[in-house]
């Protein structure tokens, strides 16, 4: 049995006469399109060497792409497998998950403690990884039921009870290592996070296309976007035909635990250490700025997981490109601000209507003239 | 479907009028702060049975408790300020920059704090109540701008050397009674900063502005349930906005309150402030839903995630991740506790 799930996208086309401008801005996609666009033509204008890939050696002597492209879609990585998850959760609960920053630390530690067996500075893997990988996914999502559970059955609100977690988790992080900075010196542990042998193209973008592509096919073949959804909208209506609501809650938060341990593997593999103050800091404001410029509501309810896959990209290449312009990474905060803050304007409903006003009045002065 | 509890049966709260969420929650916590810090006294005894301890933990956080009655006042009306902490950064360090470079004294330093306080407000407000955007996602931004524009001001932390400056950032106020005998037999008076008694001035009017005005009940009226609060005649939008805006305000005395205190401009100042508000103000009673909470709740919240702190650093228990470990516990046991109270009173 496959349920249809509905993308908001495709309702808006109800009547043929809608200009196509207006059919254009109210397609959900049309936000983080726009900004990708212009950031985009930007570049494109200012200096279109921004684009140029080429090839290069890494440390290593092999040849790999390099150029500002390449790393957007390299740096993104982390922040697109998180969006995914963020986006189930906002839509399941109406609330955002603030943890994940240091559920991800703890998903590094739990990795770095297995490989290196306990030692501080490991040359060999004691253990393999993708054993290690698998039991820090299923810690991840011990740390997600936890959440979950707060918020389904305790039915505390989602930043609220996610912020006992972020309180404590970089702590519980250094905890398991013993408050020791382990270090993997084994360059097979790398892999993952920087280049396999031979391939020119950084294996994070692999990842990423193979977690989008899983969500994809289980989105098309398992119920789980429309009971999401319908959770999201109305708990009590969901529960009146049948399903469980609470569950479904505690599903999509063990979900995005699975999905912060991969973006928190990558992000060690990257380095081979763990730095648990530091690592993946402020990333939960970036996932759930890239739910919501891909036009999802914060609110919960009607989801579209690639708006939010976009919506990461776009923020990641509005950093490379503020990068490029030397903006120190320091003051970068306060310049991503002003976009978001111009986008959040652009997208709220009470100026889309005084803008929409805007246009129509000329044309309804036309009409009368004539 | 389950009937009420036993108490019921015997009928001894059948004519007691039901306590309000707000009441329940707030005797919550006091009576937790209370047996927090009698527990101490009686086990760890030590420093903790001189004043001083108790007053240092007001020292230390008069920023704190200002931040977190801005922060209640806006979960009253079910909104969320993330951007306090770093506004407060931010105050400290234009502060210490006007201060030290440009000749301030302190009343442009009170100037400039509250300036940027109310412009954060103002903006916020804006942006949340009349244009209808989500206000996590507006002070988010916000709490970005205010940390970028702090490094753009200064990277390197600025120590304030103005001479009337510390003249009031050292000046003590004694408190009577509280004070304690040293090792060499002198009377030690216990004394409380100048930035407490402003942090408490803060907390009685706005309890009395919460409890007795039009706008104070309007903030409940606003946070209980928007539509209803529309049909009694109530600004719906203009309550949030003034909400915003009474934040930003206090989240700039906050930053000159801390200024008070640590004298230095510095990016680390204020750094998860915050998340220390909104956990003080949950402790305090305060509920993300908007419409129950107490700013004393709240001051009380400030002291019980302090008093904490307190006992897992003299337990022993030194680096800073026990203290977070703790305080994490801490939240979620009220939050559970808050939780059952609330859950079982709509059952009954």
């Amino acid at each position: 049995m496959t349920a249809p799930v509905k993308t908001p996208g495709k309702k808006t086309r109800k009547s043929g006469q809608e200009s196509l401008v207006k059919r254009l801005t109210r397609q959900q996609l049309f936000i983080p399109l726009a900004a990708l666009v212009l950031l985009v033509l930007f570049n494109l204008i200012a200096d279109p060497s921004f684009f140029a890939v080429s090839i290069k050696e890494n440390s290593l002597g092999n040849p790999v792409l390099s150029g500002n492209i390449i790393s957007v879609l390299d740096n993104a990585s982390e922040l697109v497998i998180l969006s995914i998850g963020m986006t189930l959760v906002t839509a399941s609960s109406g609330g955002q998950d603030i943890s994940v920053g240091a559920a991800m630390a703890i998903a590094g530690s739990v990795i770095l403690r297995l490989v290196c067996g306990g030692q501080v500075n490991a040359d060999t893997m004691h253990m393999n990884l993708f054993l290690a990988l698998f039991i820090a996914i299923v810690v991840s999502m011990l740390f997600g039921a936890f959440n979950g559970t707060l918020v389904a059955y305790f039915k505390i609100q989602p930043m609220v009870a996610t912020l006992i977690l972020y309180t404590a988790g970089r702590s519980i992080a250094a905890w398991i290592n013993n408050n020791e900075l382990p270090i993997m010196n084994d360059l097979s542990f790398k892999y993952a996070g920087t280049f396999l042998p031979g391939i020119p193209i950084p294996t994070p973008v692999f990842i990423t296309i193979f977690m989008i592509a899983l969500f994809w096919l289980v989105l098309k073949f398992t119920n789980l976007g429309l009971y999401t959804q319908s959770v999201g909208i109305n708990a009590s209506s969901a529960r009146l035909n049948g399903l469980n609501p609470q569950r479904v809650k505690l599903l999509t938060y063990m979900i995005l635990g699975a999905c912060v341990a991969v973006a928190g593997f990558i992000r060690v593999s990257r380095s081979g250490s763990i730095n648990y103050s530091r690592i993946a800091e402020n990333i939960e404001m970036d996932a759930i700025l890239a739910v919501a410029l891909g036009g999802n509501a914060l609110s919960g309810g009607k989801f579209n997981i690639y708006g939010s896959v976009l919506g990461a990209y776009v923020i990641q290449f509005l950093t490379t490109t503020l990068y490029k312009y030397d903006v120190p990474s320091t003051a970068l905060p306060a310049y991503k601000a002003v976009v978001v803050i111009l986008l959040v304007v652009l997208s709220a409903p009470v100026v889309r209507e005084k803008l929409s006003r805007l246009k129509k009045a000329p044309a309804k002065a036309a009409k009368e003239v004539s | 479907m389950p009937k009420g509890i036993a108490v019921d049966k015997q009928g001894r709260l059948k004519d007691r009028v039901a306590m309000s969420d707000t009441n329940l929650l707030l005797t919550i916590t006091i009576v937790v702060f209370f047996l927090l810090y009698l527990s101490a006294i009686l086990f760890l005894g030590g420093g903790f049975t001189k004043g001083q301890t108790f007053l240092n933990i007001l020292n230390n956080n008069a920023s704190l408790i200002v931040l977190a009655c801005g922060m209640s006042v806006v979960m009253i009306t079910g909104g969320i300020d993330i951007s306090v902490g770093a506004v407060t950064c931010l105050v400290c360090m234009v502060c210490a920059v006007n201060l030290e470079r440009q000749g301030g004294n302190i009343f442009t330093v009170i100037l400039i704090g509250l300036g940027i306080g109310l412009a954060f407000g103002l903006v916020q407000g804006f942006l949340v109540a009349h244009l209808g955007i989500q206000p996590f996602i507006v002070s988010l931004a916000g709490m970005f701008f205010a940390k970028g524009m702090t490094t753009i001001v200064s990277k390197e932390p600025i120590r304030v050397t103005n001479e009337a400056f510390l003249a009031v950032k050292d000046t003590r106020v004694n408190v009577p009674g509280l004070g304690s005998v040293n090792k060499l037999g002198q009377y030690v008076p216990a004394y409380v900063e100048v930035g407490v008694i402003v942090a408490l001035v803060v907390v009685v009017l706005l309890f009395c502005l919460l409890r007795w005005s039009k706008l104070g009940r309007g903030f409940y009226a606003v946070g209980g349930n928007n539509q209803s609060a529309n049909m009694l005649g109530i600004n719906v939008r203009r309550t949030k906005f003034l909400a915003h805006v009474l934040c930003g305000l206090l989240a700039g005395l906050g930053g000159i309150l801390y200024f008070l205190h640590v004298g230095s401009g510095d990016v680390a100042n204020g750094a998860g402030d915050e998340m220390n508000a909104i956990a003080s103000s949950i402790i305090g009673g305060t509920l993300l839903t908007g419409g129950v909470g107490n700013v004393v709740g709240s001051f009380f919240g400030v002291l019980s995630l302090n008093t904490i702190k307190r006992i897992v650093s003299s337990l022993g228990f030194d680096e800073a991740w026990w203290s977070n470990i703790t305080v994490a516990a801490m939240l979620c046991l009220f939050l559970v506790i808050q939780s059952v109270v609330l859950l079982r009173k709509s059952k009954k």
